[in-house]
């Protein structure tokens, strides 16, 4: 990926990839403000609070423990983060591990990896949570866990498919003439040329990672009480929707910016590292 | 078309023989003991062995997978531990109203997709087309429970057009029943259908560059007549490619909207399962989802095959 001063002139001329970064950056300066301030304790109850209007003092107002909702807001986009960077490692660690194994082997280990691939497909990440959760109890470790298995297959298949026609490439024989091994070649040469299309893969599945763990919570099945999440903040407000409707609006507003700036993100830079897919969009 | 389709039977048995094992394996055999996990971390270790015995936990793990295998083929999934009543029973009951729900949102988002996307591509890079694709990059981040919830809000609580939730039977009457299942359709449909205009629309526009759109338009033929008789058909491999992802993701989001909706469908009985430790019940529930996936991806496979027959060639 160049970061030459021409690649951030094209980066700050592309309006959707500025729209996404500038909601990718807030939702990590909001989760790393977090860290250090919140307007209120996210934990403390003040049941004299409760369900105060958006005001002065409580600027999105508060829950039905009189907790402030933009103290949640903001520890809960610090919980979408962990939840995405993790399963997205997991994803990305093992789902790349594989595809270059496929792409290197090729035959009957591809056929295998590949295979398994197009089987983990049956499982959604639902769906595997739920089995999960059924043997190990509910829980942020095993929600995170179902989402990660969830995404290897993807980084899988992505990188196999780079990694091939990297492979088929005159530099890769080249390095083959100079006597250089299979693992050699994939560190060394396959592996950073297809670093931009897993950069800009790995950010559309940690959008779908803050979706799918949101909805976990939202059952009561992902990150547990007291722990902020948005997806349990929609859950409890659903409860109240005819005395305090709007706590079913803040937090799914934050999950939407969330997943619409990585989204944005994610377009822009395979555009921006790709220019070919930009000219055919 | 035969050989074709006898590989890609072959492929469909083996995937639903690989997620059963899985299913199995991940239920019943790594927890260590299902029975334990039945009556919870208190029971006294006679009662459970009990238990385990009364259940055929005793028996060799690969007694048990056949014993469930055998009888998943001939319709007898055994007896749930909650509800005591056979599982088939209650899962056909609640497959009466998930079927017709995930059918009416994917009805719904194959409407809405198309119209759109192929709306969008006739008027490219004009203010149609990025007004939709806005819209639609929208529509794909807003999670479907949360959509789900603004819509009781609005037509629900707002304008008391529908009930919050719940579902009238339909012994109610057919038009009733659909009626309950609007609101969770539509929040289920609005997302897919958001990803797939997206490419119906860029598959619209890819075919439109080819060679023979270009010839059959030389030839005289109208726009609309092109874009129907030509490159729709064309244009509806990558769609329905998709289509059959979607199923999937439409099937896993029922779970979520059955529950946003309180609709006792098949999602609803998973999460109520689970709840009550009823691992009979979550296993063959899992099971048939996992297997209505791989179905639709084979049906997928083979419609793919007879729209754009260089797949099958290829594949033979």
């Amino acid at each position: 990926m160049s970061q030459s001063p021409s690649f951030m002139a094209r980066a700050l001329g592309h309006r959707s990839f500025v729209i996404g970064a500038t909601l990718t950056l807030l939702l990590l300066g909001a989760a790393a403000l977090s860290l250090v301030w919140t307007p209120w304790s996210p934990y403390e109850i003040d049941m004299a609070a409760k369900l105060q209007m958006p005001g002065a003092e409580h600027w999105l107002g508060t829950d039905p423990f009189g907790r402030d909702v933009t103290s949640l807001l903001l520890v809960g986009a610090r919980n979408s983060i962990l939840v995405g960077v993790i399963a997205v490692g997991i994803g990305l660690t093992v789902g790349t591990a594989l595809g270059l194994l496929a792409a290197a082997r090729r035959g009957w280990v591809e056929e295998l990896i590949m295979r398994l691939a197009d089987f983990t497909f049956a499982f959604p990440a639902i769906l595997s949570a739920i089995m999960m959760t059924a043997v190990f109890g509910a829980g942020i470790v095993n929600s995170i866990t179902a989402i990660g298995i969830f995404n290897i297959p993807t980084f899988a298949r992505i990188t196999r498919a780079s990694a091939n026609a990297i492979w088929s490439r005159e530099f890769v024989l080249a390095a083959r003439a100079c006597g250089k091994g299979p693992w050699r070649i994939t560190i060394e040469h396959v592996l950073p040329n297809i670093l931009s299309a897993l950069i800009v893969q790995a950010t559309i599945q940690f959008a779908l990672a803050i979706l799918a763990e949101a909805a976990l919570s939202y059952l009561g099945l992902g990150t547990q009480p007291p722990q902020p999440s948005w997806g349990r903040m929609l859950a409890e407000a659903q409860t109240l929707l005819f005395q305090a409707p709007l706590l079913a609006v803040f937090p799914g507003i934050a999950i939407a910016m969330a997943v619409l700036g990585l989204n944005l993100a994610g377009d822009g830079l395979r555009d921006l590292l790709d220019p070919r897919l930009a000219r055919k969009r | 078309m035969g050989l074709f389709l006898f590989k890609r039977l072959g492929t469909l048995l083996a995937t639903l023989l690989g997620a059963s094992v899985v299913i199995f394996l991940v239920l019943e055999i790594l927890p260590g003991n299902a029975a334990q996990i039945l009556m919870g971390p208190d029971a006294s270790p006679e009662a459970v062995q009990a238990l385990a015995v009364k259940l055929g936990l005793d028996l060799p793990p690969l007694t048990r997978y056949w014993q469930w295998v055998s009888g998943l083929l001939v319709g007898d999934l055994g007896i749930s531990y909650s509800y005591s009543t056979p599982v088939l029973e209650l899962v056909l009951e609640r497959l009466s109203l998930t079927v017709p729900l995930a059918l009416m949102a994917m009805a719904l988002t194959t409407v809405l997709a198309l119209v759109t996307g192929i709306y969008a591509a006739s008027q490219h890079n004009r203010t149609g087309d990025v007004g939709t694709m806005a819209l639609a990059q929208i529509g794909i981040a807003v999670p479907n429970f949360w959509f789900a919830i603004l819509l009781i809000l609005f037509f629900s609580v707002q304008l008391q057009w529908f009930s919050a939730g719940g579902f009238a039977g339909w012994d109610e009457g057919v038009v009733q029943g659909f009626k309950s299942l609007l609101l969770p359709a539509i929040s289920l449909a609005v997302v897919q259908a958001a990803i797939l205009a997206r490419i119906t629309r860029s598959a619209v526009l890819e075919v439109l560059r080819e060679d023979f759109v270009r010839t059959a338009r030389a030839k005289g033929l109208s726009r609309r007549a092109t874009l129907w008789g030509h490159v729709l058909r064309n244009a509806l491999i990558p769609v329905i490619t998709v289509m059959g992802l979607q199923f999937a993701n439409l099937l896993a989001g029922t779970i979520v909207v059955e529950n946003v909706f309180y609709l006792p469908g098949l999602g609803r009985l998973i999460f109520q399962a689970i709840s009550n430790r009823d691992l009979i019940v979550v296993r063959n529930c899992v099971m048939l989802l996992a297997a209505m996936v791989i179905v639709v991806n084979f049906v997928v496979d083979v419609l793919y095959a007879v729209i754009d027959p260089r797949v099958k060639a290829s594949d033979i």
